[in-house]
């Protein structure tokens, strides 16, 4: 947030900003859907994704200063919700014989199951966060791995909804290449109306000294309980999503090393920062996607998450605060 | 003049340490109130009880007639009551604009569904805010500096942004915890004349807890003296300071400050800073 700074009269303007940001989603799509492979079109699929969880976990850690690492759990959630509502009507006896009778004849498209499944996250979020957000920095951390765990296991038992282990096969590919651009834009004009309004400021003030926040009237623990659901609704939606791209679920398709590539996204970009967390989620899933074949070649497989974690500690150590800190590069905020 | 925040009988200790024990305090609406004492007196204890950063063991509050001794800060905030800090906790990334604004958010700010979509709602809400943070920032003479971030500020500049900060969340009673403290002579003079004009002209109370008793003594008609934790004296300013054990309290207090130390009665300072 840099208002008045020289570099400000370079800067777009957010309504510019927006109109570029569309521009380049539509076009990427239609360049894809025209001369793109399937190969091309789930990997953007899969890195918009991406954009969109690192965003909302700027929102819910860089806003307010809540250090949740339950993104994976909530996405579990939501996903295993939506694909109660999407999957194939016909297998549903076969696949999820436990499912109760009201789904069997149910076979919705992926948009409303989506949201059944953000809304199912989103209440999941405010019924654990009354308790868990009562925790400071690193309990809150430990208690939402945990809290991945939990999910997990229970998705790995609760054979007769999830197939267990075996996993969900046979999901319909519905996730379409513009619905997750149009999704993705939404998720990043909303969180940034978000910290660029009072809220958002509050949020902020939150994180910089909760209890100065708290002794000028700003109640922290909604602001906190808020950030925390909020973040969790757009999990779910995204974990809904992501099957829908490679047709396959299973209990640990969203696991710890998810969460700790989540922060290391948000870390990277800047805590905070909107477009930090877009850029750093573009250059981390494009990175990755981009070393594969050296792993290969060279038979050093698991280079890429070595990669990350050295990219992680160097950020840590020449700038703490991330790429961008709490700033917003290139746009103007005011 | 009616009595806005009374206390009775506030008492804390921390592990063995009482910092605070028996501590009443009335303050009249309009009043301008000093809290001095020496290092450890229990005086930033006793903000910290005031307005909730910390629960007393004892004692009751009552702020515009009604009990607030169990309430949470932001509760009390809304009543009508915020403060500074001995140690400024100002928002360092944010410019001084936006940190005023924060200040305001509690009564003015907007829905977090209204922010995300917009609409009359969140417009009316925004411009309200900032209209209302640049009144506050010229009050206090800080226009010039609105988009300058918190951390590039001077000390003393600093200090004065906590002050407006605090404004923009439009108490009846403002305390200050050592406002003046770091600040050079030309700062000190600014921030009296600020401190008389915001009591004088808007008839804001203000309770000051303040080190440099030259310049409470020229601010405050009514003084309250802590020592060890209880009220040592009180009343109008000049009685006061003439008072023997006043006076033996403060030429006394290097010997004093010595012992106190070894005891680790700075306890309410530590407990102030560490919340």
């Amino acid at each position: 947030m840099t208002a008045g700074s020289p570099a400000s009269s370079r800067r777009l303007s957010q309504l510019q900003a927006l109109v570029l940001l569309a521009v380049l989603l539509a076009g990427g799509v239609a360049l894809l859907e025209a001369f793109g492979s399937g190969y091309h079109r789930t990997l953007a699929a899969l890195t918009l994704i991406n954009v969109m969880l690192a965003v909302s976990l700027t929102m819910t850690n860089g806003f307010t200063g809540l250090f949740s690492l339950g993104h994976p759990a909530f996405m579990t959630l939501g996903a295993y919700v939506a694909i109660a509502f999407t999957y194939p009507a016909g297998r549903k006896s076969f696949a999820m014989p436990d499912l109760p009778a009201f789904f069997s004849g149910i076979e919705w498209p992926l948009p409303a199951g989506a949201l059944i499944g953000a809304i199912a996250a989103a209440a999941a979020a405010r019924i654990v966060g009354i308790s868990v957000l009562r925790l400071k920095v690193h309990y809150l951390a430990v208690a939402t791995l945990g809290l991945i765990i939990i999910v997990e296991t229970l998705a790995l038992n609760l054979d007769g909804l999830t197939r267990g282990g075996r996993g969900l096969t046979g999901i319909p590919r519905s996730a379409e290449l513009w619905l997750i651009a149009l999704c993705t834009l939404l998720v990043i004009v909303g969180c940034w109306r978000l910290k660029h309004a009072s809220v958002g400021r509050a949020m902020l003030a939150v994180r910089e000294n909760e209890m100065a926040a708290r002794c000028f009237g700003i109640d922290a623990v909604r602001l906190k309980v808020t950030a925390f659901v909020l973040g969790a609704g757009i999990a779910g939606f995204c974990g809904a999503l992501l099957p829908h791209v490679v047709a396959v679920m299973t209990p640990n398709s969203f696991g710890l090393m998810l969460a700790f590539n989540l922060v290391a996204m948000v870390v990277v970009g800047g805590q905070g920062s909107i477009l930090g967390a877009v850029f750093a989620a573009l250059a981390f899933s494009l990175g990755t996607e981009g070393l594969r074949p050296v792993e290969e070649s060279l038979g050093l497989y698991g280079l890429t998450q070595v990669v990350v974690a050295v990219v992680l500690i160097l950020v840590l150590i020449w700038r703490p605060k991330g790429l961008f800190g709490l700033d917003e590069p290139l746009v103007e905020t005011r | 003049m009616t009595e806005l925040l009374v206390a009775r009988g506030l008492g804390i200790a921390f592990g063995g340490v009482v910092a605070l024990k028996d501590f009443d305090l009335a303050v009249a609406e309009g009043d301008l109130l000093g809290l001095i004492g020496p290092n450890g007196a229990g005086k930033t204890t006793a903000f910290n009880l005031l307005t909730g950063v910390l629960r007393p063991d004892r004692g009751t509050i009552h702020f515009a007639g009604r009990e607030i001794t169990r309430a949470r800060p932001e509760r009390r905030a809304l009543a009508g009551m915020t403060r500074t800090f001995q140690n400024i906790r100002l928002f360092d990334e944010l410019t001084v604009l936006q940190n005023v604004m924060a200040g305001a958010h509690g009564r003015h700010g907007a829905s977090t569904l209204a922010a995300v979509f917009g609409g009359p709602v969140l417009r009316r809400s925004e411009a309200l805010i900032r209209e209302k943070a640049e009144a506050v920032l010229a009050r206090t003479g800080l226009a010039e500096l609105a988009g300058q971030r918190a951390d590039a500020l001077s000390y003393g500049d600093r200090r004065r942004v906590e002050i407006a900060r605090a404004l923009a969340a439009e108490p009846r009673l403002l305390l200050l915890d050592e406002p003046a403290a770091g600040m050079n002579d030309r700062e000190k003079a600014a921030l009296s004349e600020l401190v008389t004009r915001l009591n004088a002209d808007d008839g804001l109370t203000i309770v000051l807890v303040e080190h440099n008793v030259r310049m409470v003594a020229s601010l405050c008609r009514r003084l309250v003296v802590l020592h060890e934790g209880s009220v040592l004296a009180e009343g109008a300013t000049e009685r006061v300071l003439r008072q023997p054990e006043v006076v033996g309290v403060y030429l006394g207090r290097r010997r004093d400050h010595e012992t106190r130390q070894g005891a680790g009665a700075d306890a309410s300072e530590g407990a102030g800073g560490g919340c």
